[in-house]
């Protein structure tokens, strides 16, 4: 695209009237300024005084950011899901989040049966399969080539029907599985931070499933099918590639990635069966700032909002770490229509 | 397509006019007494909006097989229409106006929760019917003007102000300035913990004691180590958290995971999240405040004493291992309606609002007596410890049965 003359408009300064007049982004990147502004001076005694205590306690550091880090990683795992599950069908899965809380409730039955939860991962990865499979033939299929609003309405209504079943069975009480393993104190310059072997072995379990599916993705008849359907379905089909059963199962891949991280959030963290909002929210945010078809986005998205979101609970205070996901949601669109318009401008 | 859905139609309109063809003066059929109330039976309050009915119903039960209400020489009995609102307010606020305007109830027993009360309380109080709710602490529902909603159990600002005033004894005893004592909060961002929170930051004004964290945990946080790990920075003497049943079980796990070692740890909502059979040994120590416990020594004409009603109620419900206080309160609230039609004298709903209001009862689930804007003001919260895996009573002193362990064993 690169054109002979120069570009044509004639550069405005930066935030002078006429750029301002020239584009939406103008206001908006103003109105995001005010904003951000004014949520710090609400808010800047308090976080400075956060601040202040991060710096004299550093060795809080340490434990927000592994902290963050290895709850980031289950949130890549669920995201990459939907990920899959976005690119190759373009269904927007809204019940994500209840497929990573029934994992966890797996996780939970085994534990209330005195079984180690850590058998929760192959039975959920089977069993969310199975499931995703059901889902798929019964919801999935018959909305697959609608509109979105369809899809939407589907899978949000599956989420309901799920969380209603997940009450009915287990009750609304905040459940855990806990895995046993022992939490270790290290002192380090005075002061101290503490860390979950269970959390470790979480975050290696992430891991070791990443990189199972990568393989797979690269290696697997299946995988190929599935790179080549999300690339082009129509071509996919006129090269014989069996579709509806390569939609079936990428949804049954996602709900068992979505199980097992299901398993390690009720390990590490507490579960109820209205608690799967977040979880979807959460991947949602991470694939549209990553991208689907991105995995090593994925991954640093999923890491770095665990990180943003244990920073800003600890800066700005816990009311603010769940805000901190949306905001960052936000602000990565706002960026992107920027650039955007600023490519458009060029190419025209 | 008219043809294709008639039977449904049928069917759909058939059921409209079985509603509309109800009986719309339900208030008292032959020799019964009919109350209403809309219950969480299904969604996430369902736990304990069936705790509440079983409270409701057991009250019934004995005020039935013991002579009934006596209004005007004759012997009446009680019973309830329940509704499932789903846990949803709208649902709630809906169901109250069908059980008043179809059902043609004129006596109503509260719903579960403070939101589904504040959801209800408008509509009562459009219809002028007189609510007795046993289960709404929120103290926002007795600041609006009310007049026709009564309130046995203790609000919501009193729940964890025991504890600030525990710290500032144990505070004095030890010989500390009170200004040196810090105190981290950490609470749910709902109508109700942000109640508690006004009462307990009242108490640290009233006391000169120093806040030195005070988060908000939004509704659906699983995580708070971000707030804990400050807790550590900061080393208070003291740390509250209040979040329903899934605030304490999310703090108690990860007070444990974090290792950490506050001498003094005040909670709402431990019974509820079952902390002790959670979470073993890490939670020893630990204060937790309630409406009413077994232990109390409180009597009343009813049911006996508070241990009386607990070995009934077990003997008449399967399934529970300690009785939950949304059930002694939701029973006491029947009791009050009970005395009130007595009193009274009457059916009038006017006569009985007023006879409510004058209430004055000694029950097993404590003193009942309302102010003027509707709240019980004369029980007081007690708080428990859980020391070895049981809870006791440590204060107030009164009703005190053990010594509060200071610090507590971090384990």
């Amino acid at each position: 695209m690169a054109s002979p003359k120069p570009a044509a408009p004639a550069r405005t300064g930066f935030l002078s009237p006429a750029w301002l007049k020239s584009s939406g982004e103008g206001w908006t990147l103003l109105a995001m300024i005010a904003l951000v502004c004014v949520v710090l001076v609400l808010i800047s005694g308090q976080a400075q005084t956060n601040l202040t205590i991060l710096q004299v306690a550093w060795q809080q550091n340490i434990q927000l950011l592994l902290d963050g880090l290895f709850i980031g990683a289950i949130f890549a795992l669920a995201a990459y899901g939907l990920a899959l599950v976005w690119g190759v069908m373009n269904v927007k899965n809204l019940c994500q989040g209840e497929y990573v809380i029934m994992g966890g409730y797996i996780a939970y039955y085994l534990y209330a049966n005195d079984i180690h939860p850590f058998f929760g991962l192959p039975i959920a990865i089977v069993f969310m399969f199975g499931f995703g499979w059901a889902v798929y033939v019964l919801v999935i299929r018959r909305v697959i080539d609608r509109d979105l609003f369809t899809s939407l309405l589907a899978t949000f209504g599956i989420a309901i029907v799920l969380q209603q079943g997940l009450n009915l069975i287990f009750g609304p009480e905040v459940q855990t599985a806990r895995s046993g393993l022992p939490t270790a104190t290290v002192t380090v310059g005075g002061g101290a931070f503490t860390f979950a072997w269970i959390k470790l072995t979480a975050f290696l379990m992430c891991g070791a499933l990443a990189l199972a599916v990568v393989i797979f993705m690269k290696r697997s008849r299946m995988g190929q099918a599935i790179r080549a359907t999300a690339q082009d379905a129509r071509a996919a089909r006129v090269m014989g590639i069996d579709t509806d059963r390569v939609y079936a199962f990428t949804y049954s891949l996602n709900a068992a990635i979505c199980g097992a991280a299901g398993v390690l959030i009720a390990m590490i963290w507490v579960i109820q069966p209205f608690y799967g909002i977040t979880h979807s929210i959460r991947s949602f945010v991470i694939v549209t700032a990553a991208g689907f078809g991105n995995l090593p986005g994925v991954i640093m998205a999923g890491l770095g909002l665990g990180v943003a979101e244990q920073y800003s609970g600890f800066v700005l205070g816990a009311d603010f770490q769940q805000a901190t996901v949306v905001g960052l949601l936000l602000l990565v669109l706002i960026w992107r229509q920027i650039i955007e318009n600023r490519h458009r401008r060029v190419v025209e | 397509m008219l043809k294709h859905c008639s039977p449904a139609t049928a069917v759909a309109a058939a059921a409209i006019a079985a509603v509309i063809a109800a009986p719309a003066s339900a208030k008292v059929e032959g020799d019964t007494i009919v109350l209403g109330s809309a219950l969480s039976e299904t969604g996430k309050y369902s736990t304990n909006g069936i705790h509440a009915k079983n409270g409701y119903n057991i009250a019934i039960d004995l005020i039935n097989k013991t002579g009934g209400v006596k209004v005007g020489g004759k012997s009446y009995k009680l019973r309830v229409i329940y509704y499932d609102d789903e846990s949803t307010p709208a649902r709630g606020a809906q169901l109250a106006e069908r059980l008043i305007r179809q059902d043609g109830v004129k006596y109503m027993l509260g719903p579960y929760s403070s939101g589904l009360t504040k959801a209800i309380a408008p509509v009562t109080e459009k219809y002028r019917i007189p609510m007795v709710e046993a289960e709404g602490a929120s103290r926002s529902l007795f600041t609006k003007g009310y007049k026709y909603l009564f309130a046995v159990l203790s609000t919501s600002e009193q729940y964890l102000a025991s504890a600030i005033q525990l710290a500032a004894e144990i505070a004095d005893k030890a010989g500390k300035k009170r200004k040196d004592v810090k105190i981290a909060m950490a609470f749910e961002n709902d109508p109700f913990s942000l109640d508690v929170r006004a009462g307990v930051i009242d108490d640290i004004k009233r006391l000169g004691m120093t806040v030195v964290i005070d988060d908000r945990l939004p509704r659906d946080l699983s995580d708070m180590t971000a707030t804990l790990t400050k807790v550590r920075a900061l080393k208070p003497d003291l740390l509250v958290v209040s979040g329903h049943s899934k605030g304490a079980a999310t703090a108690a796990r990860q007070i444990k995971e974090l290792k950490i070692a506050t001498p003094m740890i005040a909670m709402t909502h431990c019974e509820s999240a079952k902390v002790v059979s959670k979470f073993g040994a890490s939670v020893d120590g630990f204060l937790c405040p309630t409406q009413w416990a077994e232990t109390l020594s409180y009597k009343g004409k009813y049911f006996g004493s508070a241990a009386d009603f607990d070995k009934k109620f077990k003997a008449t419900f399967s399934g529970y291992k300690t009785v939950p206080y949304q059930s002694a309160q939701a029973a006491a609230a029947v009791l009050v309606w009970k005395e009130a039609f007595e009193r009274a004298n009457s059916f009038d709903k006017e006569k009985v609002r007023e006879a409510i209001a004058s209430t004055e009862m000694t029950t097993f689930y404590g003193r009942i007596k309302f102010s003027k804007a509707g709240n019980n003001i004369a029980k007081p919260m007690v708080l428990r410890q859980i020391q070895d895996g049981n809870y006791v009573v440590v204060a107030p002193s009164k009703w005190a049965s053990h010594k509060v362990q200071h610090p507590r064993k971090v384990q």
